[in-house]
Order: structure tokens, then C-alpha cells, then sequence
């Protein structure tokens, strides 16, 4: 049985400038990479015979809109021979493709048809990458940070049409997000406020 | 002359009661066996992780029970887990075994409505009928500790809600020594049962490479051959304490799951046997007053509680940055939580990973070649819930 610190060292000398960052915290290890290395450094994790990550657990995509590459491409994998559990990540632009796992983790397939339903990251060479958890015909990539809460169409029967039609969104009231966090601590628009007194000033 | 025949395709579901909820497969067959399967899913999508982004993190534990609806605790508490991990803080002895014994009760929950319902897909009417009185018992458990037969919200970040009722835990202990009686029935209506047999040996065989590139966890590898249970290997809050043992199949079809899931139901009595007699009383949640709420009587006496008071269940308890991801054995497999905090009282991220959407997904891998009768019983033995599942 191996530990962290010597699976950190195996993985850093073994595919050496494929890895960009690693960390180890709450008993698991964080591995930053390039988009590009995905596939090689992947293969190697799961045929090794020192690492053995033979299953990837999840795959899903953290949204930060202000950023320069929005989204963060997050993979979860585990090891049952060392008992051990990898998170691999990379940032992408919005646009970009990726490349997909599924010809080296056949469970890859849902997870990133979910990937690309929730966040409209495309993946190249998917056998079949179709929405999985919206409706049929839906729009839009609900999980990003700029898609609202309330969504932005609403179903219901039309007595008329004799169908399920669906509408804008219209609600009696505007859902209503509180500002809760205390001000002596500095919510955002005291310390929006703040900011702009000091430039007036 | 040559005549072509064309394959079938057929619907079964949404609407379908061996689809164990709103399942859409789109069967392709030939004559009668299944050439190929596509599963729809998502007719029971609600949005789960958009919504838990927008609550505080307390407000966002309902939300777990709503996932896999027959097993409601197992999910809070790996939510309740990652936050634990993350605030690192401890949870007293009494709350870890109150949660441990509640997650078990849990398991039994699920695997009974499994097993029974399973049975019922291939023709067998009875196990249903014995086992849901039994389910009912357990769900009053759950009302008397929680105050609701399914969606609990019990679970916190530091322990659990309130301590348990007087009386619960003599009930619990009752109810422990007759529940073995009523799965040795079950057992002799099922295990040895012709047709039982006929219909789950040897359908739907996992290899166990195959359960491991397919993301098969819980019940379904250990089916295969695979001795891994999170509880075990990876124990979280008291379960190194315990003594239990992990079941595993030889075959993995699904009479093996069938029997790995009825011997995970004595276990857990057992577990819940060690839980009532190594319970002591005690402390029930964490006592740090920035993350558990006071009691209504500290309220009455106390300003620094009623500020408390007022800051948690306005603003919520705020959670430095991290990332984490937190799993655990949920009765149908590895449940695992996500969580990117960025500082402030609500999550910044709450990936779920659901065991039945790995599970679902081989669907096609599973069926393919069998008969169309045989899909009930893959399904049925695969233990899917649709609440997680579309989440």
C-alpha cells in the first residue's frame, strides 16, 4: 500500500511537465493538468500498476463567468486496490472542445452527455452526445452561473392546442435573492458602495 | 422471394410500473430479445444542485432527502459530512452513532423495498405485501426522531437535530429482535423459490471488470466478486467502531445481488444492535454556537444565543474555501458529494454523484441478447430511484 505523499512524487516524476500543480488535502489528491494531456495522463493513471485508478467516479464542470477560462473541468477517480481518491482538473474557455473519455472509461458516456447538457461544453469523438437531464427540445445550459433560478420557460397544458405548450416564464413575484451576510463584515454593496465613495473622494 | 424483416422498437415506460418511476427505455428487439436499450432519463429532473447553490447550507439539507426518497438519512449525511470535513469539526460520540444507526435503518428501508419489489417484477406478490408492514415500522422510527416518515431533515453539519424521543431506542431494540423472523420469510418464499430462480440466475451477469469500468458501486459490485464497502474502507463517523461484515457475490447476476442485499439487511441489524448498546447519553450536535443552533430555552436567557439564533437561520454558518469531494456506502452504492465553498454562507458548487446513474447507464451493456421479460428483472435487481438518478 502506498501513501499520498508517494503516489504525488510517482505521478510528478512520471509524467513530470503534464502535471501542473498537485495538493494534497483532505486525505485525497488534487492534480491540475493541461486540456491537451487529458487522454495520456488518464491512460496512465489507470494502467499503472502503481496508481491503478480503475474508476472514474464523476465527471462535472465548476462555472466562474468573471474568469478568463470560465469553466473548470473537474474528474473523480478511485482506486480500490491503494484505497486511494484522485480529483484531476484542467480550465478551458467556453468555447472550447475537449476531448472525451469514454473510449477509456465506458461510464464517461452519461457523465459528460450530462457535462454538456448542464454546461455546454462540447466533448470530440462522444459516441452520442445528446442532452440527458432537460427536457426534449430544451435551451439553454441551466447549471451556469448566468442561467436564473426560475429558468426561462414554463410548460403547461393548452386546453386550445390540445398540447403541452410552453411559455415565457411569469411569475406573480420576482423570485427575490436576500442579501443576508452581515454589513460590519461588508456585504457586496456596502463594499460596492464603499469603493465608490473612495473614488469620489 | 425474401422477405426483411425489420427489428421493433418499443416503448416501455414512463408510464410503466416495472420502470420503478418514470424511466423511458427505448427497446429495440428483435423478435423477443432486446438488441439494443436507450434509456431516457430526467423526466423527474428538478434542478437539485442549481437549487442547493442558491440556500444556505442548512437550507440545503432537504434537498438530499428528495434524491433517493427510500433511503432519505444515507444522503444527508454525506452532505452533512462534507461539511464537517471542510469546517473540520468534530461530532460528539452519541450524534455519530444516532446517524449511523439511522442510515442503517436506512439501508434496511431501501433493500426491502428492493428485494420485494423485485419480486413482485417477476410474478411473486406476497414479499411485497410482508415486507412494506415492516418498512412502515421503520418509517415511524424515522417520524418519531425527525418528525416525518420520509423527508427527514435530521441530519446537521455537527450532529444531528434533536436528540432521540424517549422510548425510541427500546422500540428500536424490539424491533431488532423480530425483524430477523420476518426476512428468514421472505427468504423462504424467494431464495429457494423455482421461479425466483428462473427468472434472476444468471440474468444480467456483471464481470467484475466490467462493474469497475462501468462506475458500478455499492450492492452491484460487490455482486460481481468485489469486496469494497466504503463503510470499510474508507470508515466515516463511528463505523470503525463496529463489527459487521461485507457480503460479496460469486456470479454477479442477479440472484447474487438478490442475496447480497438480504444478508446487508441482517448486517445492518446487527450494526444497529452494537449502536443501541454502545449509545451513551450525551451531547447531540457540535457545541461551537457559529455553526449549531441554541436551544429554545438558551434563547429566552441568552443574548449571545439569540444573536446566534438570528445569524443562523438568517445569514447561515459561512464555510471557508475548499474543495472537497465526501462519499458514502448509501444502500445503492457509492454517494458521493461535491462541494466547492467559496467563503460565504451558500455553496459555490454541490456536484451529487448518484450510484443509480452509473448503474442505469450500463443498461444496454446489461440487456443486450436477453429477452424482453428479463428487463423487469435487470432493472428491478440494478435498484434504481429515480429521484437521484435525474436529481
Amino acid at each position: 500500500m502506498i501513501n499520498l505523499i508517494d503516489l504525488e512524487k510517482k505521478i510528478n516524476s512520471e509524467l513530470t511537465t503534464k502535471i501542473k500543480k498537485t495538493e494534497i488535502k483532505h486525505n485525497q489528491i488534487y492534480v491540475e493538468i493541461d486540456k491537451e494531456d487529458l487522454m495520456e495522463v488518464t491512460l496512465f493513471i489507470k494502467t499503472n500498476k502503481d496508481t491503478k485508478f480503475r474508476q472514474l467516479i464523476d465527471i462535472t464542470v465548476v462555472d466562474y463567468p468573471e474568469e478568463n477560462q470560465r469553466f473548470k473541468v473537474v474528474y473523480l477517480f478511485l482506486s480500490h486496490e491503494f484505497n486511494k481518491r484522485m480529483v484531476l482538473s484542467y480550465f478551458i474557455n467556453e468555447n472550447e472542445m475537449i476531448s472525451s473519455l469514454t473510449s477509456i472509461f465506458p461510464a464517461a458516456n452519461w457523465m459528460e452527455r450530462e457535462v454538456f447538457d448542464m454546461y455546454g461544453v462540447n466533448f470530440k469523438d462522444h459516441p452520442d452526445l445528446r442532452r440527458i437531464l432537460t427536457d426534449y427540445g430544451f435551451e439553454g445550459h441551466p447549471l451556469r452561473k448566468d442561467f436564473p433560478l426560475t429558468g426561462h420557460t414554463e410548460v403547461r397544458y393548452s386546453e386550445d392546442k390540445k398540447k403541452v405548450i410552453s411559455e415565457p416564464v411569469k411569475l406573480e413575484q420576482n423570485y427575490r435573492n436576500f442579501d443576508y451576510e452581515s454589513p460590519w463584515e461588508g456585504t457586496k454593496y456596502i463594499q460596492e458602495q464603499a469603493k465608490n465613495n473612495d473614488k469620489k473622494n | 422471394m425474401t422477405k426483411k424483416i425489420k427489428n421493433l422498437n418499443l416503448n416501455f415506460g414512463p408510464q410503466h410500473p416495472a420502470a420503478h418511476g418514470v424511466l423511458r427505455l427505448i427497446l429495440e428487439l428483435d423478435g423477443e430479445v432486446v438488441e439494443k436499450a436507450d434509456p431516457h432519463i430526467g423526466l423527474l429532473h428538478r434542478g437539485t444542485e442549481k437549487l442547493i447553490e442558491n440556500k444556505t447550507y442548512m437550507q440545503a439539507v432537504p434537498y438530499f432527502d428528495r434524491l433517493d426518497y427510500v433511503a432519505p438519512m444515507n444522503q444527508e449525511h454525506a452532505f452533512a459530512l462534507a461539511i464537517e470535513k471542510i469546517l473540520n469539526i468534530d461530532v460528539p460520540i452519541r450524534a455519530q452513532f444516532i446517524r449511523v444507526m439511522f442510515c442503517e435503518i436506512g439501508r434496511i428501508l431501501s433493500h426491502i423495498l428492493n428485494v420485494t419489489t423485485q419480486a413482485l417484477d417477476v410474478g411473486a406478490l406476497t414479499p411485497s405485501l410482508w415486507g412494506f408492514e415492516e418498512r412502515e415500522t421503520l418509517m415511524t422510527f424515522y417520524e418519531r426522531a425527525s418528525g416525518s416518515r420520509l423527508h427527514a431533515n435530521y441530519f446537521r453539519a455537527g450532529g444531528v437535530h434533536q436528540d432521540l424521543p424517549a422510548g425510541l431506542e427500546n422500540d428500536i431494540a424490539k424491533f431488532c429482535e423480530g425483524f430477523p423472523k420476518i426476512i428468514n420469510d421472505l427468504e423462504n418464499l424467494l431464495t429457494d423459490n423455482r421461479i425466483f430462480k428462473q427468472r434472476n440466475v444468471d440474468i444480467g451477469i456483471v464481470t467484475k471488470g466490467d462493474a469497475l469500468d462501468y462506475s458500478f458501486s455499492g450492492v452491484m459490485i460487490r455482486g460481481s466478486g468485489v469486496p469494497w464497502d466504503l463503510r470499510k474502507s474508507q470508515p466515516y463517523d463511528c463505523y470503525e467502531q463496529l463489527e459487521f461484515k461485507i457480503p460479496v457475490g460469486k456470479n454477479g447476476d442477479c440472484y447474487d445481488r438478490y442475496l447480497c442485499r438480504i444478508e446487508e439487511m441482517k448486517e445492518s441489524i446487527s450494526i444497529i444492535k452494537q449502536c443501541l448498546t454502545k449509545m451513551e447519553k450525551g451531547p447531540i450536535k457540535s457545541f461551537d454556537g457559529k455553526i449549531s443552533p441554541p436551544s429554545k430555552k438558551e434563547i429566552k436567557q441568552s443574548m449571545e444565543a439569540l444573536i446566534h439564533h438570528f445569524k443562523l437561520f438568517t445569514e447561515g454558518y459561512r464555510v471557508p474555501k475548499d474543495e472537497i469531494y465526501t462519499a458514502v456506502e448509501a444502500p445503492k452504492g457509492e454517494f458521493g458529494v461535491y462541494l466547492i465553498s467559496d467563503g460565504s454562507s451558500k455553496p459555490y458548487k454541490c456536484k451529487i454523484r448518484a450510484p443509480g446513474f452509473s448503474h442505469l447507464q450500463s443498461m444496454d451493456y446489461l440487456i443486450k441478447g436477453h429477452m424482453l421479460a428479463d428487463v423487469p428483472a435487470v432493472l428491478g435487481s440494478l435498484d434504481i430511484v429515480f429521484g437521484e438518478v435525474d436529481r
